[in-house]
């Protein structure tokens, strides 16, 4: 069973599709005690670092999360998700991750020409790093995912599992044994993002 | 390097997508949730619903064949048509639609976008336009095309997206329906005066008439059509092979 991590941000029905789509039961909860019994967790998020960090928080949700971290049970960011994965973030103010990954988010437009729009949106090729991830058995260097975002992981490079080219090469997911983390959206992202969820599904680590 | 978005627009009424297809293998032409996956499975970007229904009874099933689509497909979903308030918004986010389109509501309620950018953020709140020239100058129409607003078309979509709207669809009356090509002259302006992706709508007749938007004009990002993909006229997959072959970047 998958568990979805719901800490009262954004709408996670499509999530949750996704994962039926592909033969997998996936629970929407904040319960500690299905959050522990789940073979794997699904970390969410959209909207503002600070405001789903602080979310997070108050409901004693980070605290699991880093728990089951440790446990080794796989765990996988997805977008804002992944985003707090990392150990801070620098939108609007400088706010605390939960430092599963080294590393922080920055605006993109720190590094992007100034001519590309804001946010980064749409459909992009992803660009294999190193030694190819367990989650992205199924897909080829080069599939398209689907993204929407204005802030990117930086100093995160040795988790970088792959990029985007958007005027740089921005962070598109990382990994460290077993947490993962994907900035776009792999239940928007046709049959490439389905291919993604069912390897995380499979993945041992 | 971000693709270039091919999106078919669906108009629903009680519950059916009007106008239907003519798509071999579809065992029901007007069903939503059939051409949704079909559309999906064929390369689609993206997908507009688009609803045209009056009734509340209509509106309820709309909502409830959006969350039946929602769970089919997963590729990016926007969704447009009777969005009045912050709490349309919510109905149809809820469903599972990623986007919401709002025309006629964010000119009735010049606030409706930007509390809905604060609530959902910038990405979840389109603007859509219906543009038509009125003695030389683009005007903002309401209620479908049929009311005049007076408003200037380009200072009001850069109104929009000052209070919060991340995407235009710019559809030009002039051209709707035509099939002679998108609105290139309209389609320069708003690009040149807003930095958020613009979607062109209204024109295409075939083929050529994509190539033609995106290689004139690099700022768009997306072209939008409904009746030529509908009818089979042009298949998306040999769209964006046609796209790809003219050095345009698309997913294939």
């Amino acid at each position: 069973m998958v568990a979805i991590v719901d800490y009262g941000v954004g709408n996670l029905f499509s999530l949750k599709s996704s994962f039926a789509a592909i033969g997998y039961d996936a629970v929407v909860t904040g319960d500690e005690k299905i959050l522990s019994s789940a073979d794997r967790i699904i970390l969410p998020g959209v909207g503002a670092f600070g405001d789903a960090a602080e979310k997070l928080r108050n409901t004693g949700l980070d605290a699991v999360v880093k728990k089951q971290a440790a446990s080794g049970k796989p765990i996988m960011g997805i977008c804002l998700g992944m985003q707090l994965l990392l150990e801070k973030s620098y939108e609007y103010g400088e706010h605390e991750g939960l430092g599963l990954i080294k590393g922080e988010i920055r605006p993109i437009s720190d590094v992007i020409p100034k001519d590309l729009k804001i946010p980064h949106i749409g459909w992009n090729a992803l660009k294999l790093k190193g030694e190819k991830s367990p989650i992205f058995k199924y897909i080829n260097d080069g599939d398209f995912v689907y993204f929407v975002h204005s802030f990117y992981g930086a100093n995160c490079e040795e988790c970088v599992i792959a990029t985007a080219e958007y005027g740089a090469q921005l962070t598109a997911a990382v990994a460290k044994d077993n947490v993962f983390g994907c900035q776009f959206h792999p239940e928007k992202s046709g049959r490439a993002g389905l291919s993604i969820l069912r390897a995380f599904c499979e993945a041992e680590v | 390097m971000i693709t270039k978005r091919i999106i078919p627009c669906l108009d629903v009424k009680n519950g059916r997508v009007v106008k239907g297809v003519n798509f071999a293998g579809l065992s029901d032409v007007s069903s939503p949730v059939e051409l949704a996956k079909f559309y999906s499975d064929n390369g689609a970007d993206e997908l507009v619903f688009y609803d045209i229904t009056a009734s509340a009874e209509g509106r309820a099933l709309f909502t409830d064949i959006l969350c039946e689509v929602a769970r089919t497909i997963f590729i990016p979903l926007t969704v447009g048509g009777g969005i009045n308030t912050v709490d349309d918004f919510d109905r149809v986010l809820k469903c599972g639609a990623d986007k919401v389109s709002v025309n006629s509501g964010a000119i009735r309620d010049p606030d409706l976008i930007y509390k809905a950018a604060k609530l959902y953020g910038d990405q979840c709140v389109v603007i859509s336009a219906d543009v038509k020239r009125v003695d030389g100058v683009f005007r903002v129409f309401a209620k479908g095309g049929r009311e005049n607003t007076g408003m200037e078309a380009v200072e009001w979509i850069r109104r929009c997206v000052g209070n919060g709207a991340g995407e235009v669809v710019l559809n030009s009356i002039d051209t709707d329906g035509v099939k002679g090509g998108f609105d290139l002259e309209m389609l320069d302006a708003v690009c040149n005066a807003v930095n958020v992706p613009v979607i062109a709508s209204g024109g295409a007749g075939g083929i050529d008439h994509f190539v033609t938007l995106f290689k004139t004009l690099p700022k768009v990002d997306a072209g939008l059509a409904a009746s030529i993909f509908h009818f089979g006229e042009v298949a998306i997959s040999d769209l964006k092979k046609t796209l790809y072959e003219n050095g345009i970047p698309v997913r294939i």
